[in-house]
């Protein structure tokens, strides 16, 4: 166990505590991208948006992990050739990648402390509600991890991966209602919007904050829809990353 | 355990990469695995596959690799615990600092964060980096990050060492004193390394193997690669130079150099002859940049080049 918690450590140290430390700026970006659009919202809807622009937030940033992630990883291997290194040293690759992962949350930590201060002094919702939010944004955060994961070890080049980080963005958080409720689309264009796992996610926590009306039948085919989703993500990162290459 | 421990050994070893090329023919030879091993070989001829694959980073496409008597492929996770790989277009992360990258590599090979420092520090002040142990890797220069690498290594308890390529970059000056630093490490693990330096496998090296075009083309000590030449002396003049007739071998190098192999007595003979024609010439004991020139060049007259 001590062993996994150094590896564990040193993915965390070279991915976020030194490059914080050696150039605090990188940290600024972070703050500043969910709530640059919270505050657009916000703007935008006459103050009427604010809690679903909050949850918006917070599923941008579980979501972000990946696509930073996928574009942190791709670097490592493809420009510093990093990953041979550690393939080649008894770092399992699972270990690896979750230090990774969990530098993308402490850089996203101080939007996400705002945010969830933000979500306790505007959003009224009970414990039980808070914890399926806060699951929602676990599955968020697998999700997108496995998926950055396997599109970086595929990737063979840092201008792929360039493109890969923004398809992800665009079809999973610029399309999809993360930031208003779906409502507010069109229908013809709902449906395309089902097609993101962030739609799923956000319509749930909306519904668990009082934001959006769901019949529980369709609240229930969310969360299997969610979690069928966050499974195949799941799966596709742990069966098609290459951590030894073909 | 098997009667392969204390051997690396390929069969038939081959790679033909996802685009259709092939790197590797088919590579077959064992090797002990102590001391330092040197791959050289032209740019191409699949020294980097090779050293990928037997450092289980890449997959062989057919054929087998050993080591001490663990399989490349099945045996990964037990071999891993016990190499340490330099790439060979490996880098240094730039916003760590020389001691938080050595660091951080031997915390991923499982040590405690102040136990890595230490061995960090020490490993550092082995390639004569002390002074730049605290300094951004950004602001070193190329042959310094190349060093940091090589530190990295050394500052792991690693007993198969993988190195692309360690001296490239390097001044003539520090890369001597790397050369000092592989021959004292290679007394007490296994180094297999690659190098366009021949005078890097000849000095520190116990054994070598050429390859060209995917193909192994000769593999031994020193000494036994000499005694495939049958010849003392190597004897190069200018393309075109009128040569008499030899007993020896000759062949056109690459570099457009006439090449001749011979003896020592014929060396002599030849010499006389040139010296009175006013033509360009020298004359040496063979060394392992004459061998290497005259395998490629009779290699790929052969056809051994696809
Ligand atoms: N990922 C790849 N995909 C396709 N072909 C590759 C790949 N990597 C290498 N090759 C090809 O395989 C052959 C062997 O390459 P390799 O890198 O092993 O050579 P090398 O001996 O290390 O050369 P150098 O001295 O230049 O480093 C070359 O023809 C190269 O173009
Ligand atoms: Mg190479």
């Amino acid at each position: 166990m001590g062993r996994v918690a150094n590896q564990l450590l040193a993915s965390i140290l070279v991915n976020s505590i030194y490059e914080m430390k050696n150039y605090p700026v990188v940290l600024v970006n972070t703050v500043l991208s969910p709530l640059s659009f919270l505050i657009l919202i916000f703007f935008v809807s006459d103050g009427k948006l604010l809690g679903d622009a909050i949850e918006g937030g917070l599923i941008m940033t579980m979501f972000s992990s990946g696509t930073s992630l996928q574009s942190d990883l791709s670097h490592y291997k493809n420009d510093f050739k990093l990953q041979d290194i550690v393939v080649g040293s008894p770092t399992i690759p699972g270990v690896y990648v979750a230090g990774m992962a969990i530098s993308e949350l402490l850089y996203s930590s101080p939007a996400i402390a705002i945010l969830i201060v933000l979500f306790g002094l505007f959003v009224h919702a009970t414990p039980l509600q808070v914890l399926g939010i806060a699951a929602v944004m676990v599955l968020m955060f697998l999700t997108s991890v496995s998926l950055g994961f396997a599109l970086a070890s595929i990737s063979a080049d840092i201008v792929q991966s360039y493109a890969y980080t923004r398809l992800l963005s665009t079809v999973f958080s610029t399309l999809p209602p993360v930031y208003y409720p779906i409502t507010l689309i069109p229908l013809p264009f709902r449906y395309l919007a089902y097609l993101s796992p962030t739609t799923y996610a956000s319509e749930i926590a909306q519904n668990l904050a009082g934001l959006l009306q769901l019949s529980s039948t369709m609240f229930a085919i969310d969360w299997v829809i969610l979690l069928g989703l966050s499974a195949v993500f799941l799966w596709i990162g742990v069966r098609h990353a290459r951590w030894r290459e073909k | 355990m098997s009667a392969t421990a204390g051997e690396l050994r390929c069969e038939g070893l081959g790679k033909v990469y996802p685009n259709g090329k092939k790197a590797l023919g088919s590579v077959s030879f064992s090797i002990p695995t102590n001391g330092i091993f040197a791959l050289i070989g032209r740019n191409g001829a699949g020294k980097t596959t090779l050293t990928r694959i037997l450092s289980t980073i890449l997959e062989p496409s057919y054929g087998k690799a050993t080591i001490d008597g663990l399989d490349v492929m099945a045996d990964a996770t037990r071999l891993r615990e016990r190499m340490a790989v330099v790439p060979q277009e490996g880098r240094t992360i730039s916003w760590t600092t020389p001691t938080q990258m050595i660091g951080s590599y031997l915390m991923w090979r499982g040590l405690g964060y102040e136990e890595s420092r230490a061995k960090a520090r020490e490993a550092i002040a082995q390639v004569g980096l002390e002074k730049h142990a605290d300094k951004l890797n950004s602001t070193l220069s190329g042959g310094m990050k190349r060093k940091v690498l090589v530190a990295m290594v050394i500052a792991s308890d690693a007993e198969l060492v993988f190195l692309d390529e360690p001296s490239t970059g390097l001044d003539p000056i520090s890369r001597q004193e790397l050369w000092n630093i592989l021959t004292e490490l290679g007394k007490k693990r296994f180094l297999f390394l690659t190098t366009h330096y021949l005078e890097e496998a000849e000095q520190i090296a116990d054994r070598i193997g050429i390859l060209n075009g995917g193909n192994l083309v000769a593999l031994g000590t020193l000494p036994e690669l000499r005694s495939k030449l049958q010849y003392t002396y190597s004897l190069k003049a200018p393309r075109g130079t009128a040569l008499p007739t030899i007993q020896g071998e000759s062949v056109t190098r690459r570099d457009g150099q006439v090449q001749i192999m011979t003896t020592e007595d014929e060396a002599l003979a030849i010499s006389k002859g040139l010296i009175e024609r006013k033509t360009q010439f020298s004359v040496n004991p063979v060394t392992l940049d004459d061998i290497f020139h005259y395998l490629v060049a009779q290699n790929e007259s052969a056809g051994g080049r696809t």
